[in-house]
């Protein structure tokens, strides 16, 4: 049987791996899909609670979080182009021209 | 006329709008007038409203003027407006007084300087606050003008900012009063929480109801305000500004020392009797915090050479007994000493302003000497400020002087000790200056020595409407006689309630007349034996001061005799006492007020400079900070 | 019968003026080939005016629309307001600097127009959904924004960073509303107020309330989740830095206090001993760290930092004396640090140059005006009297002085004062110092004169008349109790 809680502990394993993923590598286009899967463990929350509640408003969140997120990750890739345009690399780590 | 009061302070900004807006192409003539008329339309009117007052019975003498509603909201309401009592008339006719002699003065001096304009457009401002300051009737109004003179004072004092040394004065000037607006600002906002209102007329009257005898809330609160006005009033340990405020021009310098700013810290503590006298802890450290900043500063004042450096810790230590005389109970004295030494302070400053002119710009006292032929008006005129200083009879200094040791015996003879002490020193290096400056040999290089001329009747006119000031200015408070001592009396309806409250539970003292004649006679006394020592050692006896030049040079079998007099005397007396404030001067003024108050800014430079480390400019270590704090508040919120 | 929900257009009209605005001035763009700035610049003025117009009904009415998703009362009006204000000083600042960089852009102003727009619907939320939205429109805007400038590098790492961290700050925020959402049922603000009111508050809803703090501590900028903020600051073009500092926190601001106060506020214990830790970390360390600057746009950015740190305060006060007290200070810093960055937009023109404190040296002797200006916004800046940021200040710190909070206004009267060393190191440079080499001309322009002129008003006119704005910040956050 297949529980609310295991929706929950699944979404939250996502969430963190997500999580780790954004602080551990380094490809730009990584962290990118890392941050998509973050949002996405979120959604699969929202999904299960609204199963759980029985109530519609968890979907409608859902639908408004995908939109947000293909708009994010839109203007993260165009962001993503112009560095590498700039410095030639996707590399997080070599990006650091303003710190102190 | 009373109604006319908010008049006092608008002057001057008046004053300040139109020579900084508009006095671009104003001749310097009119610059200047401009600037001096102004405060002096001040003074007329605080005089108008000086003689209605008088005119009134001595229990209505409090008016309070609200202009308009500055913040009102919820419970807070904070009028602008101005409140016209004993105390603050003192204040008013000494601040523009005071302060229109000194701008007239300065037409004379700042002649020919670049900047001119901007000079009398600050010093308009710096009184325009000062004037809030004393003149406000809530204490929010007055920490307007309390940061305004702050501010006001780094400008003048940073005005050669050419020069390095006068930028940083300025800037420590103003950085040290913030640490004392820091303690000003948290007492006021405990005496809002306490009375639900800033203004003196709920305060004050409300204070027994509200606070207890000697409670925790009183002292906390007297203790901060205090501490306010050690940063604006130069006492230990915040006293380190105000010898480095000698940077700016030589009316700023009387300005802030004698009439403004510093004044600010007395009045301030007198203002606020009431809370004093139900807090004897804080009494007593404001006694002893002004007794030996009294004593302190007049060490330092004897090892000076430069003789606005004198005249600086001379007036740290002159506060000092104004404290004392607060932290005494005897409040009314103290305002009598800020009055007296205002005058005498403001005659002092100026006319060392007009031995400076003399003297090309020289300051140092050892390159000075014989000056008083050449410069006649200016050395008389010193002379009086330093008899008036030194507290001989029958100068202003001697009779607010003497009552302040009066009342330091009568509350504690240990106080009285540590001002008479102070008192010889203050005689001692204020002859001191003098006789160096203006007799004895010359030891003004030739090229100076072609220039010297007195100066212009624009400053000695002031100088000697000073000198006067400094000669009977004491009348107004003579004691023993009944009834002479009328600066007493009027201050009094202000000072009653704390009076009533110190007095409580203690029969009022006896005032044996011998006991203050016997009193009177010790303090001229002692003001003469310094005068007298200072006498022997720079005029009599020059070599003894000399020794140092000497002992490196022909080594004369004759002069040996004379000293090794000389250096039994140098180390009975002389050695010992110069010593010990070099001592006190390299290793606590330099070493551990300045390396403290450095000390703190090089700490919180460098714990900036460390967190500047952990701003690495990677993007992963922010979000590392941004996920630690995630589990920080959730594991707070979830173990609680 | 479905029941069809209340549509009121004319609650939300001012932000679909600026949607309209900025789909004009779009339009426009396509076919206007040379002065495209000003003519945007034109249009934006001109929507932000009508939209000021719109929202003017707001300030009397106190109801819901959109079944029960956005609140129409004073508390948004008021935001509004200032949002717009915000904005249209912003864009007055903005046109000679992207002339001067030969930017032709008028996507610039729709990107402003949108953000504002989205703010808008952030400050008047009645649900974390329309939080959420409003704060990704917002947020998306100003990624592009903050990375507009073509040929700076550090502009387009700016936009990276914040991106990427502000992604971050909202998955975290979402997955708190998920949680919040789970426990309650609904993330309407009322239903949440129920649940919260009702006792029964799991260890779930903890967690996800802590999360949705953290997403607004982002946004704000508290200490530990503020380390973007210096290097975005830095980077975005200096205009731009001027509106995030002041729009998008006032709005962020306007979001965390609307959801903490009107639906968590019995859960207040809890979320407030944080809070009380947030201000009092991001007051030391904002002041600390600015003080070692030598970037302007940094040291503000810094003084920003602090800056929240100081409304946070209002925040732990409470009642509603403290959230009145934020109202009138951020009323009073949108004034002041618009200004300021209007000067360093002025003074640091051509991108990069002339961003760093020693470019001021002397300042005051060529451009006397500009010197002046400047030094009053900073006065304000450090709660120096009469200006606006003093009473700010005054009635925050009072206002938490009242409830109890002594400790927490020592820090804050300490660090204002220690704040004293970094902004008058600039008034020194001004007044103090000569400029080693001649300095380049500064171009006024008639739009940057005016705002300079408005903000310099504006914190001289509310610092010593406060008394109607303070009144009106006490009538504004009447509805949130």
């Amino acid at each position: 049987m297949v529980t609310l809680q295991h929706y929950l502990f699944l979404s939250a394993i996502l969430f963190v791996l997500g999580a780790v993923g954004v602080m551990f590598r380094r490809n730009l286009i990584v962290i990118l899909m890392s941050l998509e899967l973050m949002l996405n463990a979120v959604n699969l929350t929202f999904i299960a609670f609204s199963r759980y509640l029985g109530s519609i408003e968890g979907q409608i969140f859902v639908l408004f979080v995908m939109v947000v997120a293909a708009a994010e990750v839109a203007v993260g890739l165009a962001v993503a182009v112009a560095v590498f345009r700039q410095k030639g690399t996707v590399d997080v780590n070599e990006i650091n021209l303003m710190k102190w | 006329m009373i109604e006319l009061v908010w008049l006092i302070p608008v002057f001057p900004f008046i004053g300040f709008l139109i020579n900084g807006l508009f006095g671009r192409n104003f001749p310097e003539k009119v610059i200047g007038w401009i600037g001096a008329l102004s405060v002096g339309a001040s003074f007329v009117v605080a005089l108008g409203i000086f003689l209605e007052l008088l005119g009134m019975p001595a229990a209505q003498r409090s008016v309070q003027k609200i202009v308009f509603t500055w913040i009102l909201s919820g419970d807070l309401n904070v009028p602008i407006g101005f409140l016209v009592d004993p105390l603050s008339m003192v204040m008013l006719l000494v601040v523009t007084g005071v302060g229109c002699l000194i701008h007239i003065y300065s037409i004379g001096y700042m002649h020919g300087e670049l900047g001119f304009r901007r000079f009398f457009a600050y010093l308009n401002l710096f009184v325009f606050n000062m004037l809030i300051l004393v003149a406000a009737n809530n204490f929010l109004l007055m920490f307007v003008g309390w940061e305004g003179v702050g501010l006001c004072s780094y400008l003048l004092i940073g005005y050669y900012y050419e020069k390095q040394s006068a930028a940083d004065a300025g800037k420590k000037a103003f950085v040290v009063n913030r640490v004392g607006d820091f303690g000003f600002l948290i007492g006021m906002f405990l005496i809002f929480v306490t009375f639900g209102s800033l203004n003196y007329l709920d305060v004050f009257p409300a204070a027994q109801e509200k606070l207890t005898q000697g409670g925790l809330m009183v002292t906390l609160i007297t203790l901060l305000l205090f501490v306010g006005a050690t940063g604006k009033s130069a006492q230990i340990p915040l006293y380190t500004w105000l010898p480095d405020a000698m940077e700016g021009p030589t009316p700023v310098s009387a300005l802030i020392h004698a009439a403004t700013m510093v004044t600010a810290g007395v009045y301030m503590v007198s203002r606020c009797s009431v809370f004093y006298a139900m807090a004897p802890v804080s009494m007593t450290t404001v006694a002893v915090i002004g007794g030996a900043t009294a004593l302190f500063a007049a060490t330092m004042g004897i090892t000076q050479f430069d003789i606005k450096r004198v005249l600086a810790y001379s007036t740290i230590s002159q506060l000092g007994y104004m404290f004392m005389a607060c932290g005494v109970g005897a409040f009314a004295s103290g305002i009598f000493h800020l009055m007296t030494h205002a005058f005498f302070k403001a005659l002092l400053f100026l006319s060392a302003g007009s031995v400076m002119h003399a003297m090309s710009g020289e300051l140092d006292m050892r390159k000075m000497g014989a000056l008083s032929k050449k410069i006649p008006i200016t050395c008389t005129v010193y002379w009086f400020g330093t008899l008036a200083i030194a507290g001989i009879v029958p100068f202003a200094g001697f009779f607010s002087k003497d009552e302040i040791l009066f009342f330091a015996l009568v509350r504690n003879p240990a106080f009285w000790v540590l001002g008479a002490v102070a008192a010889v020193m203050t005689s001692f290096y204020m002859f001191r200056s003098l006789y160096m400056t203006f007799y004895g040999e010359s030891r003004v290089d030739h090229e100076t020595a072609h220039h010297v001329h007195e100066s212009p009747p624009l400053m000695t006119v002031p100088l000697m409407v000073l000198a006067a000031l400094s000669l009977v200015g004491g009348f107004v408070g003579v004691p023993i006689f009944e009834g002479w001592h009328r600066f007493g009396d009027f201050l009094a309806p202000v000072f009653a309630p704390a009076k009533a409250i110190l007095e409580h539970g203690h029969h009022a003292e006896h005032h044996s007349v011998t006991m203050e004649v016997v009193l009177m006679a010790v303090s001229v006394g002692i003001a003469v034996l310094g005068w007298l020592f200072a006498r022997w050692m720079y005029v009599t006896n020059p070599s003894a001061s000399d020794k140092a030049v000497e002992k490196f040079g022909s080594v004369h079998t004759l002069v040996y005799n004379k000293y090794w007099m000389d250096e039994i005397y140098d180390a009975l007396f002389v050695n010992s006492i110069v010593n010990f404030s070099k001592l006190l001067w390299k290793y606590f003024d330099e070493g551990i007020i300045d390396a403290i108050v450095n000390g703190v800014g090089s700490v919180t430079r460098g714990i900036g400079e460390l967190l500047r480390w952990l701003q690495t400019g990677l993007v992963k270590d922010y979000a590392y900070s941004i996920l630690l704090g995630v589990l920080v508040v959730i594991g707070y919120l979830v173990l609680k | 019968m479905i029941p069809i929900p209340e549509v009121n257009l004319g609650g939300i009209l001012p932000a679909l003026v600026l949607c309209l605005a900025g789909l004009v001035v779009m339009m426009l763009g396509l076919f206007i080939r040379r002065g495209a700035v000003a003519t945007a610049a034109v249009v934006s003025i001109a929507g932000v005016l009508i939209a000021a117009a719109a929202n003017t009904p707001l300030r009397m009415m106190d109801k819901q629309a959109f079944a029960g998703l956005i609140n129409l009362d004073a508390y948004t009006w008021f935001f509004n307001l200032l949002i717009l204000i915000s904005a249209g000083l912003t864009v007055l600042t903005s046109v000679r600097y992207l002339t001067d960089d030969g930017l032709d852009m008028y996507e610039y102003f729709v990107l402003l127009l949108f953000a504002s727009a989205g703010m808008m619907f952030m400050v008047s939320a009645n649900h974390l959904l329309i939080v959420f939205v409003g704060l990704e429109t917002l947020s998306i805007a100003i990624y592009v924004l903050v990375g507009i400038l073509p040929s700076s590098k550090k502009s387009k790492e700016a936009a990276l960073k914040y991106l990427l961290l502000g992604a971050f700050s909202s998955a975290v925020f979402l997955y708190g509303a998920a949680l919040l959402y789970g426990s309650a049922g609904s993330l309407g603000f009322p239903e949440l107020a129920k649940y919260f009111k009702a006792g029964q508050i799991s260890r779930m809803a903890y967690v996800g309330m802590g999360m949705v703090l953290v997403g607004f501590a982002f946004k704000v900028a508290a200490v530990p989740f503020h380390m973007w903020t210096p290097d975005v600051y830095e980077g975005a073009p200096a205009p731009l830095t001027g509106f995030m500092s002041v729009g998008v926190k006032a709005a962020a601001f306007a979001a965390f206090v609307r959801v903490f106060f009107q639906s968590m506020l019995p859960a207040q214990m809890n979320w407030i001993e944080i809070i009380w830790l947030l201000a009092a970390l991001t007051m030391v360390l904002g002041n600390l760290a600015a003080i070692v600057q030598d970037n302007i746009k940094r040291m503000l950015a810094y003084s920003s930092i602090a800056h929240a740190g100081y409304l946070l305060i209002g925040m732990v006060a409470g009642k509603e004396a403290g959230p009145a007290g934020m109202l009138y200070y951020l009323l009073a810093y949108t004034f002041t640090n618009l200004g300021a960055f209007g000067v360093v937009a002025l003074v640091g023109r051509k991108g990069e140059a002339n961003v760093m404190i020693d470019d001021y040296r002397g300042l005051a002797k060529t451009n006397p005006f500009l010197a002046l200006a400047m030094s009053i916004f900073l006065f304000s800046l450090a709660g120096i009297p009469p200006t606006a940021g003093f009473v700010g200040k005054f009635t925050i710190f009072s206002a938490a002085i009242n409830a109890g909070y002594i400790w927490l206004v020592v820090i804050g009267v300490l660090t204002s004062a220690a704040s004293v060393f970094y902004y008058f190191r600039v008034v020194m440079k001004m007044y103090m110092e000569v400029p080693e080499t001649q300095p380049a001309e500064l171009q006024f322009s008639p739009a940057m004169l005016l705002a300079l002129g408005i903000a310099l008003v504006g914190v001289l006119y509310i610092g010593v008349f406060p008394t109607n704005y303070l009144n009106l910040a006490a009538l504004s956050v009447k509805p949130l109790f």
